[in-house]
Formats: structure tokens, sequence, C-alpha cells
């Protein structure tokens, strides 16, 4: 008998009781949603907490309310802005539309600044339905410890960490079948219990990273809205837009790029990823994802917005990404896409450093 | 006593309710819903496309309806038509949004209530099919259009992958997601395998290959098919006008020379994946017809 939607997306007495201190996605308890909610609990720190539509019947109705009335800013924004105040840069890597490269760009970009042993570098996999970081950074196998200092992140190098939900599952194949109050708690732990410095700050809790960078999934939705409000008291450096150069991709990321005006998000620039193709064997150039409507360099002159580059797609690039290696450490140096890859990085610092 | 009626009113005229579902972005869950759509309208069906996908709605510009209005009538919301014999229609936020940049930003709950309002309250009419086209991921959306569907009994789900590795990993999820919520798995579709070289004519796997084939056999899923790239595609897609049949590799000055036909169905007839797409319609239908027949 299959089990009903409720069950699935409810979490068990027993699984609560797992706790350890391997943090562990079914144990979380982050965001509170009491058991006996309805189903559509808006989460009981929600700005509708007690109000929504879906509050009515619910037995916290009136003590949702009544402390959303009284409630001030979340307090964990607070201790979320103390734990990143060492942190030199953050990034967002948005775009609105999937699969246009946000996942690899992130990986590449962060590979690309740690080759500098003296720079500090941090990854936040916020993608909590599908994360990719850890296939990606070849750390898929890793666990995530607790310790006094908080969740150690995985290093896939001296000077980079990495922090996923994809750390946490039993085992690859599971889903994560979350309603949005539950995603957001488990996003605020990422950004307020995780230790980059690993022990090793010099004795605060606040690590002295040089890029902190947050992958998203595609969308605007609770996950892009937390993350904004969870860092609005520490600081967002800016957003790096991915697109591919069709309309339908950008049709997304303008709604995207609305978003981070409507969020105040800063917007560093907009790179167009799969732009054009070489073929290995007679290095014709063709255009699989035909830019109909101009591609990203007429919405950027359109909308006022850097275009940080142009990278072309090189089957090496998803070969790396499933390898877990660095397409950068590992590519021909004369290839195209490697050339891109390292102007658009160039100009991500240019414009933040 | 049901807990949506209404839902199970519009359903009761829809013959076969599938979902095209992926869990990873960008490998072609609209595209393919929409090829999917016209070859079964071209192969004599009426069919209906929701578009469940809030954030990020492609459907109505991928059917070339995009600057089209809903209307009310007694018996319901109206949905767009795409074709001038009217077999082919469909429902998006889009066509609800002040302007096409306007971003949806909503938590759960309100995208919930949105998906409740597409299923109660657009007329659909007479329908054969009824393919929902969703966001990528297992979240709200997804737990949704399940838990309203749920007592309707849909059909089930086709899956789309694309070849590579980390594709994979998300499809796996989807389909562990199905298992978990009871939704039959109707098969697996590999999408972008491969780009056939106009130059040369040689076969490049940018995305690799292969993969969706041995999921699919590793999980005993009904494998539909493999579709390879073909910017033709994409230009259809993309192209406002959609009687105009697309090739990429024509000079610009003979554009205006270009092949007209009378509607979107006979464009796609056009494009070498509508070969690819007419057998995987056919396979479905198969599948659809011997589970009624069990059952």
């Amino acid at each position: 008998m299959a089990e009903t939607v409720a069950a699935v997306a409810a979490v068990s007495p027993e699984q609560q009781q797992q706790q350890k201190q391997t943090p562990s996605a079914s144990a979380f308890v982050g965001d509170r949603v009491p058991d006996n909610a309805n189903e559509h609990c808006p989460g009981p720190e929600s700005e509708s907490a007690g109000k929504a539509d879906g509050c009515a019947g619910c037995p916290n109705q009136e003590i949702c309310a009544s402390q959303a009335a009284n409630a001030g800013p979340d307090p964990d924004i607070a201790v979320i802005t103390e734990r990143l105040s060492g942190v030199k840069h953050k990034i967002l890597v948005l775009s609105g539309k999937g699969g246009v490269g946000k996942s690899t760009f992130t990986s590449q970009l962060a590979f690309a600044l740690a080759t500098d042993e003296d720079r500090e570098v941090g990854v936040v996999d916020v993608d909590v339905c599908g994360p990719s970081i850890p296939t990606i950074m070849g750390c898929a196998r890793e666990e995530v410890h607790a310790s006094g200092g908080g969740w150690s992140p995985v290093f896939v190098r001296d000077n980079l960490g990495v922090m996923s939900i994809g750390f946490m599952l039993p085992d690859d194949d599971s889903a994560v079948i979350w309603r949005g109050p539950k995603k957001n708690g488990m996003i605020k732990q990422f950004l307020r219990d995780v230790d980059w410095g690993n022990g090793n700050s010099g004795g605060g809790d606040s690590p002295n990273l040089d890029y902190l960078i947050f992958d998203t999934p595609p969308g605007t939705s609770d996950e892009h809205l937390s993350v904004v409000q969870l860092l609005s008291g520490a600081g967002i450096t800016g957003a790096v837009i991915v697109t591919t150069p069709q309309e339908v991709s950008l049709m997304d990321v303008r709604k995207e790029i609305d978003f981070c005006r409507k969020a105040k998000v800063p917007i560093i620039g907009v790179v167009e990823n799969m732009s054009g193709f070489v073929c290995p064997g007679c290095h014709g150039q063709s255009k699989i994802f035909y830019p109909t409507t101009g591609g990203a360099k007429k919405m950027c002159t359109d909308l006022g917005i850097p275009l940080l580059g142009s990278i072309p797609l090189d089957p090496s690039i998803g070969r790396a990404c499933d390898f877990g290696s660095s397409f950068l450490d590992t590519c021909a140096p004369e290839s195209p896409a490697a050339k891109a890859y390292l102007d658009v990085i160039a100009n991500i610092r240019k414009i933040i450093e | 006593m049901s807990s949506h009626p209404k839902v199970g009113e519009r359903l009761a005229s829809i013959k076969h309710v599938v979902l095209v579902l992926s869990g990873k972005g960008g490998v072609g869950k609209s595209s393919c819903t929409v090829q999917l759509a016209l070859s079964l309208v071209n192969q004599g069906h009426r069919v209906g496309v929701l578009d469940i996908d809030l954030c990020g709605p492609s459907i109505p510009r991928m059917l070339g309806v995009e600057s089209h209005q809903i209307h009310q009538a007694s018996s319901g919301w109206v949905p767009v038509y795409a074709d001038p014999d009217k077999r082919l229609s469909c429902m998006s936020i889009a066509f609800l949004l002040p302007s096409r940049d306007s971003s949806v930003v909503w938590r759960g709950p309100k995208k919930n209530a949105m998906i409740k309002l597409f299923l109660s309250d657009v007329y659909w009419g007479e329908l054969d099919y009824l393919l929902i086209d969703t966001p990528p991921g297992t979240s709200d959306e997804h737990l949704a259009v399940v838990e309203y569907l749920q007592e309707w009994n849909p059909d089930g789900a086709v899956i789309i992958t694309t070849p590579q590795a980390v594709a994979l990993a998300d499809v796996k999820k989807e389909i562990n997601f199905c298992e978990k919520v009871g939704l039959p798995i109707l098969g697996l579709v590999e999408n972008m395998s491969g780009f056939v070289c106009p130059h040369c004519t040689e076969c490049t796997n940018v995305f690799s290959t292969g993969g969706g084939e041995g999921l699919a056999k590793h999980m005993d899923i009904s494998f539909l098919g493999r579709a390879p790239i073909d910017p033709n595609l994409v230009m259809l897609l993309e192209q406002e006008d959609k009687t105009l049949v697309p090739n990429v590799n024509e000079p610009k000055e003979n554009e205006d020379a270009r092949e007209k036909t009378a509607s979107i169905v006979e464009t796609y007839q056009r494009c070498e994946l509508s070969k690819i797409f007419s057998v995987i319609a056919k396979h479905l239908e198969e599948t659809l017809d011997e589970k009624a027949t069990a059952s």
C-alpha cells in the first residue's frame, strides 16, 4: 500500500529519536514545525504564522498568531551575522532556469579561487532537493561531523570547504521531499551552525574566509527568500547569474533579475553558458542553444547589467563534473572553454575586489 | 467523502493524466512535454498541457501562445488553444502575470493554492490526455499535485533525464519520490543524447550518452527512447511564429522564403525529433491501454 503524501512529508518520531552527533537530514528539528500542525503550515516563524489560510483549525493557531504579533526580527539572523562576520565576499550563484550550469560554474569558480593557497574558500549548496555539488566536487561519499564549534564542512582541498545536504542523506537515491519550512530550517542551520574555520580561526567564532559561494536551486522560491533574509545582517556581496543563450532561459533569468532587484541583492553580472559548440572532429562551429532574441548580450544591454563572459559547450566540462574533478586542472590549456572560464572569473574578481 | 471534489469533476472528462517529472533542472521536461503533446495531437488525440512550474513557466512560449490571455466562462477558466482545430490546449501561470519579466516569489502554501486552482477551475472539456509539466525538484509543487490528484488515480509519470551522472543522481531521487507516493512510472526518456555536427555529421556526446538507458534497466523502468540534441527543435520552441519551418543551416537571406505550415502541429512534423517522439507517444499509449485492460 502506498504511503500517503502526508506521511511521506512528515518526520516520524522514530526518525527524530535517531538524532546523533553526525547531523542527519531525517533528524532535523530546525524550523520546529510542530508534529500536530496542519499540513500546509507556513512555519511558526513565518510572517503569516497563525494567519495563513492553511492555519485554520490548527491547534497551535492562537499561539502562532500571538507570537507573530509580538515577535521581533529572527534572533538567528544576529547569530548568523556574527558567524559570518569574517567572510570577505559572499556570492550567490543564481539562475531562475534549471540546468544552465549553476552548480558547474559554482564548483569551477571555487576550484579556481582555491588555486591560490593563501585564499580560504567555502561552498554552500542550498539546493536541498537536487544537491549536485558533492558529486561535482568529488566528495560525494563524505559525511559531515559535528563538534563543539559546530558542523565541520567537507574539505576537498586544504583551503576549500563544502557544505551540502548531500552529505547527510542515508543513501544517494533518497528523495528529500520537504515543504518550504523544513528546507528553510536546513538552510538556516547551514548558515548558523557550520564552522568554516574548522577550529583554525584563531579562537573566535568567525572564520577568515575570503569567499563563501552559495549554489542555489532553480526558481525564485523558499530557498532564495530564506538565503536573502538570513543574510540580511551579514550582507551579500552580489549575485552571479548564469544563463544559456536561448529565450526560454532568458525568460526565467529576467524573473531572477527582477527578484534580485526586489530583494535588493546587488548583481555582479551575467555568465552565458553553453554558448556555441566547436566540433572536436572538424572544428566547425555550431549554435545548439540558438540566441534567437540576442542572447545574454542583448539582455544585459537592455537591463544595464555587466556581461561577465560567454563559455562554450565542451563535453569535457560535463565529464569533469561527473568524475568530480576540476575542469581547469584536467582540460587542455588551449581549450576555448578554459580560456572563457578564466576570463569570467577574472572579471568577477575585478568587480568585487 | 472526497477531499477535492472539484478536481474530480474536472478529471471526469479526461481519459489519461500523465505527469512529466525529472528532479534535475534543464533536462527538457517542458520541451519533451510539448513534443509528446504535439505527437499525440498528430495521432488524432485531444491533449491539454498544464504547466505547474510557477517560477519558470515555459509552456506558453514553446507553444507560441505567450501573448494570449485567459478568460473566465461560467464553466470555469478557458484554457488557451495552440492550434486552429482546438485539439491542443494549455494553462500556465504565465498567462496571469502582469509582465513576462515579473517574478513569482512565493513560498509553498501559495504555490499549493495556485496548483489547486489550476486543477479545480480550468474547464478542459473532453480530453484524451492531460500532460502536467512540473518544475525540477521534489518539493511543494510535486507534493501538492500528487496530493490533489491522488484519489482520482493519475496514470503515472514519464521521467526525463539527460545522460550524465549529475542528472541521473537527481532523477534517482525523483524515482524514489514516485515510489514513496505511489505514482506509477510509465517510462523514462533520455534527452539531449548526442549532437550530430551539421558540418561533418560526426556525433559528439556533449552530455555523455547511455546513462538514461542504463538507469532505466537498473531500476526496471520501461525505456521509452533516446532523443539527440536538435537545434531545429530549439529554434521551433524559441521562434514566435510557429508556422515557419525552422532550418538553422539556412543562410539568413533566405529566411523570408522559409516554408510555412498551418499550425505548430504540422511544423513539428518537419523536425527530425518528431519521428522519435511519435514512437514514444505510441509506446505511452500502448502502456496506458495495457494498464486499463489489466485493471
